[in-house]
This record gives structure tokens, sequence and C-alpha cells, in this order.
């Protein structure tokens, strides 16, 4: 019998270094579903996802992924669990070519020809700057690679953490078109975001961190309906984002 | 891959040149100082071939470095014990290396060299193990821990061996020189260059073609996302640590060759040179390291010719000039 939430953390508290960053976190991920996770700066989705990816260590709770606990679990059994991560700062390999960066997370061995034609048509930026070394890509373009690099191979969950930051309002719209483009593929996305027009357009869940814990979860279309909840959880103004 | 890899989609991918000047640069810069040309080729000669021989050995140490921030003072060691291991064959093969024959002499040489190796990768490994896995991430006592194992290999050999200093001969068909003119250039170290050649072209092969060469790039640069991305680094990084070790014993062996000779000491000399060569190649890099052993050999043996007094000051000299002019090393590797 499978669960219904694939990913699922229980009392997860997280310790850097002398900071107590995660004082309980409880968070159900669905399957097949996007959940928007979203907390003011410094909350904790950074680090809650980081937890997750086993890249820090909780020090107490449980992270439960497909039936398994993988709350010990070393990174790159987590990553091949079928977890894609794609960090904060985007994690590109910068001395390596966009072709070399898509080729290491294909971890089949050779990229699939269909696939790589899929992200093509996501994010054609790609297919021109193919042999060029990533770090002469541009901000919104590295985004891009560090997307395609999740979703080279199909995987179980995604983990997306603000892939918004810093970009051109006519480029956040080609990652809307692309989000939605993988939503079809029934895969199970967590996504962290600032921009809540952004997070309202695809979420269909929500969680809301604030001081290191989930304070708030429920349905998207419930959250973006409910100004004055919008207003105490995130602190946009009643009137912001029309 | 179907249609992507055509070249018309491919922006020139811009490639840093100015590195490689170096080395010609000051070859010519030397010629008016040194006035005599056959001096110069002489002087040319022995600083690429010892420049090849840093290289082998600084290979493996800018990599271990790059991958995992660990700075292992202990690569000392690998040279002086590949060096004494070799030596074992001396006397059992010296029927094949004193013989007239260029293929007995070859064929004793590799055995050498492969028992060197082979010696110094199991080495490297137990001393990954023992030595160096409890202290990752601990720069303070990784200097100390490496420092110490290197201290006790260089007293093992002191007393397996005796302290003084022991003849490592050339095979009979390396010795002697080739003349151009009134140039002549001693054949062993074309031999060396030619090794060095080899084993760079061999790195750069595993490390431009190859899986593995494209996860030791790419956790040279972010280890963290290399693990996220579904591989265990530490593996990895053991396989670079033993194969940098048996680089380094194969390194031992070609500067014994060299000098003709062997010392207790004479891993912890040239470590010293290894060392400003991954510093001015840039951290993790392997083209950096290659330019960098070649100007810092070059640059010894002309001041060694035009200023002994002030040749070890040299390449100080040459360090401070490089940062200052590229202050993370010649090719410095991205996010580092
Ligand atoms: N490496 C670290 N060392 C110390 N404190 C840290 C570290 N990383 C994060 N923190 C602290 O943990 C808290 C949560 O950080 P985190 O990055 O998870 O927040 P976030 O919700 O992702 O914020 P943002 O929206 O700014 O990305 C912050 O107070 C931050 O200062
Ligand atoms: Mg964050």
């Amino acid at each position: 019998m499978s669960e219904a939430a694939l990913l699922r953390l229980d009392g997860v508290n997280t310790h850097i270094g002398p900071y107590h960053i995660l004082q309980g976190v409880e968070l159900a991920v669905p399957r097949g579903g996007l959940t928007m996770l979203l907390g003011r700066n410094g909350a904790g989705k950074t680090t809650t996802l980081r937890t997750i990816m086993g890249l820090w260590h909780a020090s107490a709770g449980r992270v439960r992924f497909d039936g398994a606990e993988i709350t010990d679990w070393a990174t790159p059994d987590i990553a091949r669990a079928g977890i894609a991560y794609v960090p904060e700062n985007m994690g590109i390999f910068a001395d390596l070519t966009v072709r070399e960066n898509l080729l290491l997370a294909a971890r089949a061995g050779d990229i699939d020809d269909a696939r790589l034609r899929w992200v093509f048509g996501l994010f054609p930026a790609l297919k021109k700057f193919w042999s060029l070394p990533a770090g002469f890509l541009s901000g919104g373009q590295k985004q891009m690679l560090s997307i395609a690099r999740a979703v080279i191979e199909p995987r179980k969950l995604f983990l997306i953490d603000e892939p918004t930051k810093g970009l051109a309002p006519a480029i956040i719209g080609n990652m809307i078109a692309a989000f939605r483009e993988l939503k079809q593929t029934a895969a199970t996305i967590l996504l962290v975001e600032q921009n809540f027009m952004f997070a309202k357009s695809l979420g269909d869940t929500v969680a809301v961190m604030d001081n290191g814990r989930v304070v708030h979860a429920g349905s998207m279309a419930e959250l973006a309906e409910d100004r004055e909840l919008q207003h105490r959880l995130l602190g946009l103004s009643l009137d912001s984002h029309q | 891959m179907t249609d992507i890899d055509a070249g018309e989609l491919a922006k020139r991918r811009p490639y840093d040149w100015a590195p490689l000047l170096l080395v010609p640069l000051l070859a010519l810069a030397a010629l008016p100082l040194i006035g005599s040309l056959s001096t110069w080729a002489t002087l040319t000669a022995a600083g690429l071939a010892m420049g090849m021989i840093i290289f082998i050995i600084a290979s493996g140490l800018t990599l271990v470095f790059g991958l995992m921030d660990v700075l292992n003072f202990g690569h000392g060691a690998f040279i002086s014990v590949g060096a004494y291991v070799a030596a074992i064959l001396l006397a059992p093969l010296s029927g094949l290396l004193q013989a007239d024959s260029l293929v007995l002499n070859g064929v004793a040489l590799l055995a050498l060299i492969a028992l060197a190796m082979t010696a110094t990768g199991l080495l490297g490994w137990a001393f990954e193990r023992i030595i160096i896995m409890p202290v990752y991430g601990q720069h303070l006592k990784q200097i100390l821990v490496t420092v110490g194992g290197m201290i006790v290999a260089q007293q093992l050999i002191i007393v397996l061996w005796g302290p003084v200093q022991l003849a490592f001969p050339l095979p009979t068909a390396f010795r002697g020189a080739i003349v151009l003119g009134d140039v002549a250039i001693e054949r062993y170290r074309i031999i060396a260059v030619i090794v060095g050649l080899v084993v760079f072209a061999g790195m750069l092969l595993v490390l431009n073609r190859t899986k593995i060469g494209l996860l030791i790039r790419a956790g040279v640069e972010n280890r963290e996302m290399v693990e996220a991305l579904g591989y265990h680094i530490r593996r990895l990084f053991v396989g670079v640590f033993v194969a940098g070790s048996a680089l380094a014993g194969l390194g031992g062996v070609m500067w014994a060759l060299y000098r003709e000779e062997l010392t207790p000491g004479m891993g912890m000399e040239v470590l010293v040179l290894v060392f400003i060569v991954v510093i001015i190649g840039g951290l993790g890099s392997i083209g950096g390291c290659f330019i960098g052993s070649l100007l810092v050999a070059v640059t010894a043996n002309y001041a060694g010719f035009l200023a002994p007094k002030v040749a070890l000051g040299s390449n100080i000299m040459l360090m401070v000039l490089i940062l200052l002019w590229r202050s993370r090393g010649l090719y410095p590797v991205a996010n580092r």
C-alpha cells in the first residue's frame, strides 16, 4: 500500500553549528502534485531542502521518502533514491560545458535523445550554448541549466529552491511554462518561492514556514483567496501582487 | 547525440592563452642574459626535464587538494619511497640495466617503475585511510598529521637503507648526450620530457574524455553538487589519491635517475617546489599545474646559473609575481 504523501517530514530539527535552525518541521508532499514552500527570508526553507537532501543532518525527527526512512542516508544515496535537487545558488559547474553539466546528471550513462529534445523545447538557450562552458551563461540561463539538469532523467521528486530569484519577468514567464510542462509528466515537485504570483499560478498545495517551523499547510487555492492569511503569514501587503 | 553536436550551434569556446606564453617568453628573455646558445639550450633542456618530473609529482597533489581540500604534506614521502623501493631492483636487474641494449634497459626500467608505483599506490591507499580520513576538513590537523606521516616515512627509510646517499645509475642506453652543432642535450632529459608529456596527455584524456574525469573536474568545482547528483565523492577521492601517490612514486624514480642518486630527504626537497607549483597553477587545475611546473623548473635552472646565491629565492619571487598577476593562480578553478 502506498502512502498518499511521497515525502513526509516528522518533527525535523536541524542544527547548523551552534544554531538551532529547524525546530520541528512537519511537512507532507503529496504524490503527483506541486507543493509550494513559502516563507519570509530566513524562515528555513533552504535548510529544509538541504536537510531532505542529507546536506545537513537532522538532529531529531524523521524524513520519509517513498516508503523508506532516509533521515540518515548519505546525499548520493538520497539522490539515487529518486530525488533531484536544484539548489538556491544553482550549483552549476562553471568550468564544464552545458553538455557536460547535463551528462553528469544523466546517471544512466548517455542522455536520452527524446528527453533532451523535450528539455531543449523548454529551454532553447541550452541548445544554442551546448558546447560553451556554463560559466559564460547569463543568470537566467544558468537557472535553466540547473533545472534541466534535474529533469534530464525522470525522477520521483524534484526539490527546487527559488528558481525565479533575480530573474527578469520575461524569463519568469518562461519558467512558469516549463514547470507547467513538468507537472504534465505527473512529477512530484516541492518548490521554494518568494514570488507569490509565481507560486499562486503553479501550486496545488502550499506550506508556509516561519522561524524554522511550518506554520500553515493547505491548498494553494485557499491561500490565494485569503488576503488576510497572506498578510499574516507572508507579510504581503493587502493590495500587493494584483 | 543526434543533431545537436553540430558545430554551427556551438559558440566558439573562448580559450585563455596567456599562461601558455609564459614559458616561451621566459626562455627568450633568458637567452641574452645567458649569452651562449649552447649553455642556454642545456639549461632549458634541464629545466624542461625537471619541470616534467615536478609535474608528474604535483598533478596528483593538486587534484587531491581540489577535490577534498586536503593538504597532504605526506606527498613528499611517496617520492622518496618510490625511489628507494625501485632501488631494491637495481642489484637483481643490474645485468639488464647495464646491458648495451635499449630494449633490455627499457624493460628493466619499466619493472623498477611498476614496483615503485605499486608500492606508493598501496602506501597512498593506507595513508588515506589511516592518516587523512580522520582529519577531513580540518586543515591545521591535516598539516600536522601529514607532516608527521612524512617524517615517519623518512625515518623508516633511514632505518632500512641508512642515512647516506646511494647511487642510482642511469641504464646504459639512457646515458650520454645528443649533439646538434655545438648544443649537447642529455638523452635522459629528452626521455623525461617525453614521459612527462605522455603523463600529461593521458591525464587530459582521462579528465576530458571519461565520465570519471568529468566527475573529478566537477568535484573540484563543487563537491556538494556532485553528491547531490548521486555520486559518492569519497570513492572518487580515494581513487585519485591512490593514482596521485603512484604518480609521485613514478616521479621519485625519475628524480632519482635525474640526479643519479638517492637521499632520504629527496622527497622533502622536491615537495617545496611542488607546493609552489600547485599554488601558482591554481589549486585543482591540471593545465595550470603543467605550466607552473615548467616555469618553476626553468626559472630554477636559469637562476642557478645566473645567480646561484638566490636560486631558491627565485621561485618565491616567481610565485609572488604570478599571484600578483593572477591572485588565484594561472588557471583558477571556478567556485574555489
Ligand atoms: N550555513 C549557515 N550557518 C549559519 N546559519 C545559517 C546557515 N544557513 C542558514 N542559516 C540561518 O538559518 C536560517 C534559515 O536559513 P534558510 O537559508 O533556510 O532560510 P530561507 O527560508 O531559505 O531564506 P531565504 O528566503 O533568504 O532563502 C537563517 O536565519 C539563516 O541565517
Ligand atoms: Mg533560501
